[in-house]
């Protein structure tokens, strides 16, 4: 339940309705990804040469009810760095130079319809927490973006007990899991996304 | 300890699923969400200032021109980024695209036959002041076919995506006109719940309006707020 609002109801505005990202997109909020000659204010690219930590892969498939992949869908990740650390003023810890944590990326360029983020494994942001990323699945036919955290299988320790993992239907808890695999390139952690289905994701009312 | 932000509020945003909007049957989660208690992570968000945005990045009549000015009606629109406090949400990303004067995107694959302004491209963006303000100039989209049902016109439109302090806050939108006599026929605008579809029309402004130049609107956005004594002005 939402926590009634302090402000007087003179003072209290309403939110305004979200609608759907639709179609397009891509050259407006992806342009540098999808070729169009415009930038973008993030993209899959979360690290630079300085940025500390274990360079990852995040990567997956969104998977519509009837199983087939969504090519026209938007990812954005959000995480803490390799300490724990978010770059943002609300963290007070140390300011952490070299990783933003934002990362942005659509599927109808890759062409199995992936989305994918090199970035680092996260830290655990707080004692008692599971290192997660944060996600954001926005497409055309959601009229509302959905929330889900990406977890990490090497991790099985910290996940069962971190408390928003445990807040999840045992049954449901593997979906928030991305599996690990080592590849010439590096490693990979494989997390995708069923809107619908026996593996539907756990989506989260942030 | 801050607060969390505020939840979403269920009676302002449109359901996962609105059957007339036909892409939503296979795309819409079906079991509820589960509640998260916010931590850090959901506390936080990316913050990105005025060193992410160029000196035309809001201006969509000049960041697309080659060799002249794009075709259609120049407009102004601007409004306030506040939260439900009324308080303005300043230093804020807001990122627009759009249509051309004639309804039809610059995307690949949009395949309306309709013509490519090649002085129009259609994307910006800006960074809130002070007061929460932003203020684009463009050129009023053109409502465009779609294949949702037999003869469906998505209504003029500008879509907005609005990063806010944290992910929490986190909007995509759509910007309509007023009097558009599409909006009553779309489904996408009509699954927003009733009392709140008026919230994503913007008002016409002779205040706004420019004198031989631009009409003017005004469309104001509020995101989630947490919850927090307002601060005196
Ligand atoms: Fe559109």
């Amino acid at each position: 339940m939402p926590e009634t609002t302090t402000a007087t109801a003179s003072e209290a505005l309403k939110q305004t309705p979200s609608q759907t990202v639709g179609p397009y997109f891509a050259y407006g909020l992806t342009a540098g990804q999808y070729g169009y000659p415009h930038t973008a204010i993030a993209d899959s690219t979360l690290t630079d040469n300085e940025t500390e930590g274990e360079r990852i892969r995040v990567e997956g498939i969104v998977y519509d009810g009837n199983g087939d992949p969504i090519n026209d869908a938007m990812i954005e990740i959000w995480q803490a760095d390799a300490e724990g650390r978010f770059n943002h003023p609300e963290d007070t810890r140390r300011p952490n130079a070299h990783f933003e944590g934002f990362g942005r990326c659509g599927t109808g360029t890759d062409p199995e319809n992936r989305f994918w983020f090199d970035t680092v494994k996260p830290g655990a942001a707080d004692v008692g927490e599971a290192p997660h990323i944060n996600m954001i699945v926005f497409a055309r036919g959601m009229l509302v973006h959905a929330y889900t955290r990406v977890y990490f299988a090497d991790e099985a320790e910290a996940n069962a007990a971190d408390p928003v993992m445990q807040s999840v239907p045992q049954e449901r808890r593997h979906t928030l899991v991305a599996e690990r695999r080592e590849t010439p390139t590096g490693t990979v952690y494989r997390f995708d996304i069923h809107m619908q289905g026996d593996d539907e994701t756990v989506f989260f009312d942030v | 300890m801050n607060k969390p932000y505020n939840s979403r509020d269920w009676m302002s945003h449109p359901a996962y699923l609105h059957a007339p909007y036909k892409s939503t049957v296979l795309r819409s989660p079906t079991k509820p969400l589960i509640p998260l208690k916010q931590t850090l992570s959901e506390r936080t968000g990316p913050v990105y200032g005025h060193e992410k945005v160029g000196v035309l990045d809001a201006d969509l009549t000049k960041n697309g021109a080659k060799n002249g000015e794009p075709l259609g009606e120049r407009i102004l629109v601007t409004g306030r980024v506040l939260d439900e406090d009324g308080r303005p949400v300043r230093n804020t990303l807001v990122e627009v695209w759009q249509a051309n004067a004639a309804g039809r995107y610059i995307h690949k694959v949009d395949q309306h036959n309709a013509p490519l302004d090649p002085n129009f491209f259609g994307g910006g963006r800006c960074v809130t002041d002070d007061e929460g303000r932003y203020t684009f100039r463009t050129i009023k989209p053109g409502a465009y076919p779609w294949g949702n049902h037999y003869n469906a016109w998505r209504p003029n439109h500008i879509h907005f995506s609005l990063l806010g302090p944290s992910i929490a806050t986190r909007l995509v939108t759509q910007m309509y006109f007023p009097g558009d006599p599409l909006l009553d026929l779309d489904p996408i605008y009509l699954g927003t719940p009733e009392e709140a579809r008026e919230r994503l029309i913007s008002k016409f402004s002779i205040d706004v309006t420019e004198p031989d130049f631009s009409l003017g609107y005004i469309f104001d956005i509020v995101l989630r707020g947490r919850n927090e004594t307002p601060m005196e002005d």
